[in-house]
């Protein structure tokens, strides 16, 4: 009880004496926490480039500036080869997402004992792994290359894709199932007609989203070898040519902002 | 309908999209663009071909992972994610706060609302490795630029996700709580906190969750934590110590999403 | 027709909706199942074409055990049983048309259902059934733009172009106004009479019931209380129906109206 009774006066408290001990324990567990972790991060910093890092900044900025204008007639085909790796690679991960989906849902599941689980396993390995690492696998697999890029973002969306799927499965209305279960439907049957309209507005909508993150992360994919604009960004970096940079900086946020609208606008258009 | 011979009805699905142009149209234009984008794929096919091989020791080292070998640097670039991932996601929650206060329409005056949603726009447009690499030039190698590069990314993350909150919360209290003649920081406390707390613990704890993934990816380019010994167990083709790594990973992943829907559940 | 032996049935939370119940269907008939909430209605319905799998006890289907089919002769089994839902159930973002032909999908292989490539003489049919519940015009409107009487028609033609034997009804005016509620029971059971179909209708409303029905089976706490013509409804026989309550009282009030009974929560865990 919050109310304690002190010299026969009630005392009102937020919380009973027990529970105010275990916040108050739980806040300083956590800026101990907090404060090790930043000591474990400052004991491995150069402090003197720290102090110097404004002056950095400042230098960079003005080496950054202007931008190379000259330099984005060699850009458009990584830019190309970008938007192929984003597009390419979502289309190549709804395919097995749909089906790892539906596998994963407590209401499709065949067995929520033995598949789900595995299919659950699926996907969290897929979205734990970001696109740059797969990529970064895959181009010491099968060598640097549009390739490898496409198949990295596709195996990063598969994850992504069919966990918001399956959940928005999970959230349908029982009812029609029901219903076309009753008719003597087949199992594929019920799937199609019974569940598929229900979650297709969800699922265009995922897949657009998806398609929009994918254009962001496509973007840094050459860094590791795996194609598109960010190979430029790698050697221009690499030789500290500045205003290229800053010349692929602006056409990658120029892009971004362009895919944001266009997802934006579709999926606006759906729901 | 009802004027046809009833013997002679015949019914096919509704597409998709009405218009027989646009329908047509969108056909032709998908179509273009896969033939102009297959067509364009430049991949060399043996060299996929030699490389199957090496795929196949990947999933060997899955199967036998070696977390022997390499345990110090393994264990070292862990630890340095987790501290990382810590410290950015304290900093972060602690700088979206404002930045979320701000770019709520219902809370803040337009120049404060503006700045904010600009802060927050940058923060998302711009991909981490790409902010990690100017925050690398600026304060040289290390984890310090990879705390700075997370908590800018939580910023535009939380903020964000926090502002729609606020402006989706429920007038009446508020303004029942600014009748008693609260001050604006009182009305924070009782009329918007309670209402918006148990969302943000939760996308807290999610943004944990990605911090440390991305933590492990913005090493590749020497901003501190696992990825930079990820990136030398690829270059020296020892898979069973990036499946280590890997796997770990996902263990971590997959602790953190279960504590964070047990903790979500209580806060709610 | 359709014989229920001894049917018993217990979910996984330990609740028993059935506690052997034993009910014959002469063909062409058409029963109303009454009973306060949680009595089992739905349970019993469902049991019949076992979307609910009973623990114990048999249903038989013209001769057939249904309780025993395998899951293809199970799909067979229910494409003879139509049934029309409380919500209607219709899948929202179909079309009318689309909802009526998904009452073929026991008879059509997946790929004919998947490019709705219906036979002919199954379109026919279904135009003819939209004709006889007035909503022709409709045909490819989408099932959400519809008012609840209409979709409930689509439903009613949706289950009747099964061209099944028996219809299993599941509260079929319980979303509808009165006028619709009248509407909807006076075409049920005309088509049943056209038909010659069996029908089996859960119904809240007790005066519904007595209007249309030519036999009445209440049922209390999963047992069947009552088995009879609806003449023999007395206040005493709705008492033990549903329980203390001044029935006389009831019938005399303004309109003849019966009050909504409270959601029955017990059924809606059952389904989950």
């Amino acid at each position: 009880m919050p109310v304690r009774h002190a010299a026969g006066v009630r005392v009102w408290q937020r919380r009973a004496r027990r529970r105010q001990l275990l916040v108050w324990l739980g806040w300083l567990a956590g800026t101990l926490l907090i404060v090790a972790s930043w000591q474990g991060i400052a004991a491995n910093t150069m402090w003197n480039f720290v102090w110097d890092a404004p002056a950095q900044g400042a230098d960079l900025l003005a080496r950054m500036v202007p931008p190379r204008w000259a330099y984005t007639g060699r850009l458009w085909r990584p830019l190309w080869d970008t938007i192929n790796i984003a597009t390419l690679g979502t289309l190549a991960a709804l395919v097995p997402a749909v089906p790892i989906a539906l596998l994963a849902a407590r209401n499709t599941t065949p067995s929520a004992v033995l598949v789900r689980p595995a299919a659950l396993l699926l996907i969290v390995s897929s979205r734990s792994i970001n696109s740059l690492i797969w990529a970064l696998l895959l181009v010491s697999i099968i060598g640097p290359g549009v390739l490898a890029g496409i198949v990295a973002i596709a195996l990063r969306s598969i994850g992504f894709v069919a966990k918001l799927l399956y959940e928005a499965i999970e959230e349908i209305d029982r009812a029609p199932v029901e219903a076309i279960t009753a008719t003597g439907a087949g199992r594929a049957q019920v799937v199609t007609f019974g569940i598929a309209p229900q979650v297709l507005p969800a699922f265009a909508g995922i897949s657009v989203f998806r398609w929009d993150i994918n254009i962001r992360e496509s973007t840094v994919l050459g860094l590791v070898g795996a194609g598109g604009i960010g190979l430029e960004l790698q050697s221009s970096v690499n030789v500290l040519a500045w205003p290229q940079v800053t010349m692929i900086f602006i056409l990658i946020l120029a892009t971004v902002v362009v895919s944001e609208a266009i997802s934006a606008r579709v999926r606006h258009a759906i729901i | 309908m009802t004027g046809v011979a009833a013997a002679a009805r015949r019914w096919t699905a509704p597409p998709l999209i009405a218009d027989p142009w646009l329908r047509r149209g969108l056909a032709l234009g998908a179509a273009v663009y896969l033939a102009l984008a297959l067509g364009t794929l430049s991949v060399s096919w043996r060299r996929v071909w030699e490389g199957l091989d090496r795929g196949a020791a990947f999933l060997v080292g899955f199967a036998r992972p070696d977390f022997v070998s390499r345990w110090v640097e393994i264990s070292e670039g862990i630890l340095e994610s987790l501290v990382m991932t810590v410290v950015a996601t304290a900093i972060g929650i602690l700088l979206s706060i404002p930045v979320g206060l701000g770019a709520a329409r219902n809370l803040a005056p337009r120049p404060v609302y503006l700045l904010c949603r600009g802060l927050v726009a940058a923060s998302r447009t711009l991909q981490e490795v790409i902010v990690a690499i100017l925050f690398v030039a600026m304060f040289g190698f290390g984890p310090l630029a990879g705390v700075l590069t997370l908590s800018f990314a939580t910023i535009g993350f939380l903020a964000k996700l926090l502002a729609e909150d606020i402006e989706d919360t429920d007038p009446a209290p508020a303004e029942a709580i600014r009748a008693t003649g609260a001050s604006w920081l009182q009305l924070l406390n009782y009329g918007i906190q309670p209402q918006v707390m148990p969302r943000l613990i939760g996308l807290s704890l999610y943004r944990l969750d990605i911090n440390f993934r991305e933590s492990a990816v913005i090493g590749i380019v020497g901003a501190g934590g696992v990825g930079a010994t990820l990136n030398t167990a690829f270059d020296r083709y020892e898979y069973a110590t990036a499946a280590a790594i890997l796997m770990t990973i996902i263990a971590i992943v997959m602790a953190a999403e279960y504590a964070s829907g047990l903790i979500r559940r209580r806060v709610q | 027709m359709l014989c229920v032996e001894r049917l018993v049935k217990q979910y996984p939370t330990g609740d028993t909706a059935l506690r052997g119940v034993a009910l014959e269907v002469p063909a062409g008939q058409v029963l109303a199942l009454i009973g306060p909430s949680g009595a089992g209605k739905s349970t019993l319905i469902r049991c019949v074409n076992r979307l609910v799998e009973p623990t114990a006890g048999r249903v038989v289907l013209e001769g057939e055990d249904v309780t025993a089919l395998g899951p293809a002769a199970l799909r067979r089994a229910r494409r003879r049983m139509g049934m029309i839902f409380q919500e209607f159930a219709l899948v929202e973002r179909l079309s009318v048309m689309e909802n009526v032909l998904s009452g073929r999908l026991g008879y059509v292989g997946f790929w004919r259902s998947w490019f709705r490539r219906f036979p002919p003489a199954d379109v026919e049919e279904a135009f003819r059934l939209l004709d006889r519940v007035e909503l022709t015009e409709c045909c490819d409107k989408r099932a959400d733009a519809l008012s609840g009487g209409q979709r409930q028609r689509v439903g009613i033609a949706r289950a009747l172009l099964q061209n099944p034997r028996i219809l299993l009804v599941d509260e079929p005016t319980a979303s509808l106004d009165p006028k619709t509620s009248r509407q909807i029971m006076r075409l049920i059971c005309e088509l049943c009479r056209e038909r010659k179909l069996a029908a089996l209708i859960n119904m809240h409303d007790v005066g519904l019931a007595r209007l249309f029905v030519e036999r009445i089976v209440g049922l209390r706490q999963g047992t069947i209380v009552y088995d009879g013509s609806p003449d023999g409804l007395t206040p005493e026989v709705l008492t033990t129906i549903y329980g203390e309550e001044d029935w006389a009282e009831r019938r005399r009030g303004p309109g003849g109206e019966e009050e909504e009974p409270e959601v029955d929560e017990q059924r809606l865990a059952g389904l989950t």
